[in-house]
């Protein structure tokens, strides 16, 4: 149990050293500097270094242009929350980040999108190392028709994550408590994962991502299939992952986005409008769409 | 706001609900006439050939008390020796009064044309038994099996000379001694093809459709499914795969006796198999069943939902363990139902077979699948090719098989389906 946190924490902490900064960090520096305290969501001092830099990102279905030169920074443990209206592009771009649009026939995606400093596009990023990388929950919870556990250790499985059957059973006791689903599940690991309830399968998935360690978890509107009570307990588990991930939600609830998230960015029609802490987008916004979506004008 | 009228909307739907129930009961009743019409021509079908069939498999045996003369079954040459001599001579002992050669000849259509067989098969069993008289049950002449299930009646049956009244004298003699039992023949299940509709079964003709099927199903079933997965998973779409699926789904329309063409140029005339056997008659119906198994399984693949494969590939998976992991575990017993239907129409499948010479009369039961074999559908063809009647009711008996085999396919792969269906 403990040699294997520890073996995750000294690979975190490699890459950490690995990690590389970009020149144009310094503008979004500036925003989180300003972000006040915000007990639970602090944004640690350590974060303060980007993990994924996106520049110029455009995105194309076909011919039709689904992303305009959008450009922001994902540091390390803070929430950073994508809100907008229906169809303006939010699952589009954060599909960017694991490259989850290569499945989608007929996408291309242009721009720089670096993760660690490695362009995720270059032949320096594996995409099966990408994915394992940054790993992603999406809106509806998809577990696989398997057992609860072998839902959780597939990912640490086929990724060669554990060297014995104990240390499996480690990853997916770890997993499922971080999860906040152990307690529930423990008496029933070779049941199905689709004898959960939604808020429960949504929570298996979560444990299905973090399993397999990754630096940053995207969340495409995770909550948008669940009644309020799983709402808030999966809001309480970001607050407490954030602590060790970097977390990107989408989330067409504008609460949600002010609840958990660090700071926010509106994309609109598929341009990024505004990115800037959390309190300063829902109180400030300094542009005119923001302030009509979030007072609600339209959307 | 921006209807004109005044007119309440409820008094407007109202006024148009008996016309709309109306439309709908007619609907309703179409649906049930024509599945009535459905059932009435299955019933038509089903009870005529069970009225055919149903005394194939059964009969007539006659209990007789057989000498197993030791100077005519010499214990060296037990297989050799002469059993229809064997029979006559206690014939002959059994009915003194019979002493012209027109009657003795007459006497021998008591028995069945294969008893010689059934006499020999006995003293191979039981060697023992060679010098003693032994009481055994012998399969009755066809004449005589058909007027005692009621095929046809005795006047009709002396007419067309398939017995003599003084068989039949004969016959009922035995009867009344308690002499005469109807019972279930197996032999139907046993032998293969003969000359004698009494010693003719369908066993060659099974182990062939087996031979076939195996054949067919190792070769179509991993080619199908391959090339499936490969077309639906793995090949980018373009116009070429575009062109691949049309063809195809062609190919399925195909008329088999094409197949069963293709199969004796390529097959038997360029490589050189043995004509007859069950390996070219497996290829041919593996040329007709791939494209089958082919489209059910991309079926299949395609409704494997889209999420389950995010869900895989989020998490690190490659595209190569995804589909193995997660997707073709979810197709498969799609795959399975495609290719069990699939199967269940080569199996029924005649014209082919015909093309590469499965339809030869074969005695001996096919032990290699280079052996030439025939198969239940040729079978079926070859026996209601038939003048004798005897045999009419063996093709309809064997058609009761093969339907058998049908609906035992049809719904294992309903089984399956309603077993796996949507677990996800
Ligand atoms: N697979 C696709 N093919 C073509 N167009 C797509 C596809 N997915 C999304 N789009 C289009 O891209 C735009 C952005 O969609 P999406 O990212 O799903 O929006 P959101 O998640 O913000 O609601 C929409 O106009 C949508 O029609
Ligand atoms: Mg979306």
């Amino acid at each position: 149990m403990k040699n294997f946190i520890a073996k995750f924490i000294n690979t975190s902490a490699l890459s950490r050293d690995n990690s590389y900064c970009y020149q144009d960090v310094s503008v979004f520096l500036s925003d989180t500097s300003q972000l006040k305290s915000k007990e639970p969501f602090s944004l640690p001092e350590s974060s303060k270094k980007p993990c994924i830099v996106c520049r110029n990102v455009n995105v194309f279905y076909k011919n039709k242009q689904a992303i305009n030169d959008v450009s922001l920074d994902i540091y390390r443990r803070e929430v950073l929350a994508i809100i907008g209206a229906s169809g303006c592009g939010k699952s589009t771009f954060i599909r960017c980040l694991n490259r989850m649009n290569d499945t989608i026939e007929g996408c291309r995606v242009t721009g720089q999108i670096l993760f660690d400093g490695i362009d995720i596009h270059s032949k320096d990023m594996d995409v099966v190392l990408l994915r394992a990388r940054v790993g992603m929950v999406f809106q509806k919870p998809n577990p696989f028709p398997k057992s609860i556990y072998e839902n959780v250790a597939y990912g640490p499985k086929i990724h060669g994550l554990a060297q014995s059957k104990r240390e499996l059973d480690e990853i997916v006791e770890v997993s499922l408590r971080k999860a906040g689903l152990w307690d529930e599940v423990k008496d029933r690991l070779s049941h199905s994962g689709l004898s959960l309830s939604g808020g429960q399968q949504q929570r298996l998935c979560i444990a299905r991502t973090i399993a397999v360690n990754p630096e940053v978890i995207l969340m495409d509107e995770p909550c948008s299939a669940l009644d309020p009570i799983a709402t808030a307990r999966i809001e309480e588990l970001m607050a407490e992952l954030s602590q060790e991930y970097a977390i990107v939600i989408v989330t067409h609830s504008l609460q949600q986005a002010a609840r958990v998230s660090h700071r926010t960015a509106f994309f609109h029609l598929g341009s990024l409008i505004e990115i800037g802490p959390t309190e300063e987008i829902f109180t400030r916004p300094s542009k005119k769409l923001t302030e009509d979506y979030i007072t609600g004008r339209f959307g | 706001m921006n209807r004109p009228s005044r007119i309440p909307t409820a008094d407007i739907v109202r006024r148009s609900l008996p016309r709309r129930y109306k439309k709908e009961r007619r609907f309703l009743i179409y649906g049930a006439l024509s599945i009535v019409v459905c059932f009435l021509f299955l019933g038509i079908f089903f009870s005529g050939i069970f009225r055919m069939g149903w005394r194939a498999f059964f009969e007539t045996r006659i209990k007789l008390p057989i000498y197993l003369d030791p100077e005519l079954i010499l214990p060296y040459n037990i297989k050799e020796s002469d059993y229809g001599l064997v029979i006559s001579q206690s014939l002959q002992r059994f009915f003194p009064d019979v002493t012209s050669r027109q009657e003795k000849r007459e006497l021998s259509k008591l028995l069945g044309a294969g008893v010689e067989e059934v006499l020999k098969e006995f003293v191979i069993k039981h060697p023992e038994a060679v010098g003693s008289a032994v009481e055994i049950w012998l399969p009755a002449g066809d004449g005589i099996n058909l007027i005692n299930k009621g095929v046809i009646s005795k006047e009709r049956a002396i007419q067309a000379g398939l017995v003599t009244e003084g068989i039949l004298q004969k016959f009922e003699q035995l009867s009344s001694d308690g002499r005469v039992s109807t019972g279930f023949n197996s032999r139907f299940f046993t032998s293969g093809d003969s000359h004698t509709p009494s010693m003719a079964g369908i066993g060659g003709a099974i182990v062939g459709s087996f031979y076939l099927m195996v054949v067919t199903f190792f070769l179509s079933f991993p080619i199908g499914v391959g090339a499936a997965i490969y077309l639906e998973e793995c090949a980018p779409k373009s116009r070429l795969t575009d062109i691949i699926d049309i063809n195809i789904n062609n190919l399925t329309a195909v008329p088999s006796i094409i197949f069963g063409l293709i199969g004796l140029a390529i097959f038997l005339n360029f490589f050189k198999l043995p004509r007859s056997s069950p390996l070219v008659g497996g290829l041919v119906l593996s040329l007709m069943t791939i494209p089958v198994i082919v489209i059910a399984s991309k079926s299949a693949l395609k409704s494997v939902p889209p999420s389950i494969r995010e869900a895989a590939l989020g998490v690190g998976a490659s595209k190569i363990q995804t589909i193995f992991h997660h997707v073709v575990p979810l197709a498969l017993p799609g795959m399975f139902t495609g290719a069990i239907l699939g199967m269940a129409r080569a199996v029924g499948e005649t014209a082919p077979l015909l093309m590469v010479g499965m339809v030869a009369f074969v005695v001996d039961i096919p032990k290699k699948l280079m052996d030439p074999a025939s198969a239940l559908p040729v079978q079926i063809y070859l026996w209601s090719d038939q003048p004798d009647r005897a045999f009419n009711e063996k093709a309809a008996a064997a058609i009761i098989v093969l339907i058998f085999f049908m609906i035992a396919m049809n719904s294992a792969a309903i089984f399956l389906r309603k077993k796996y269906e949507r677990k996800y």
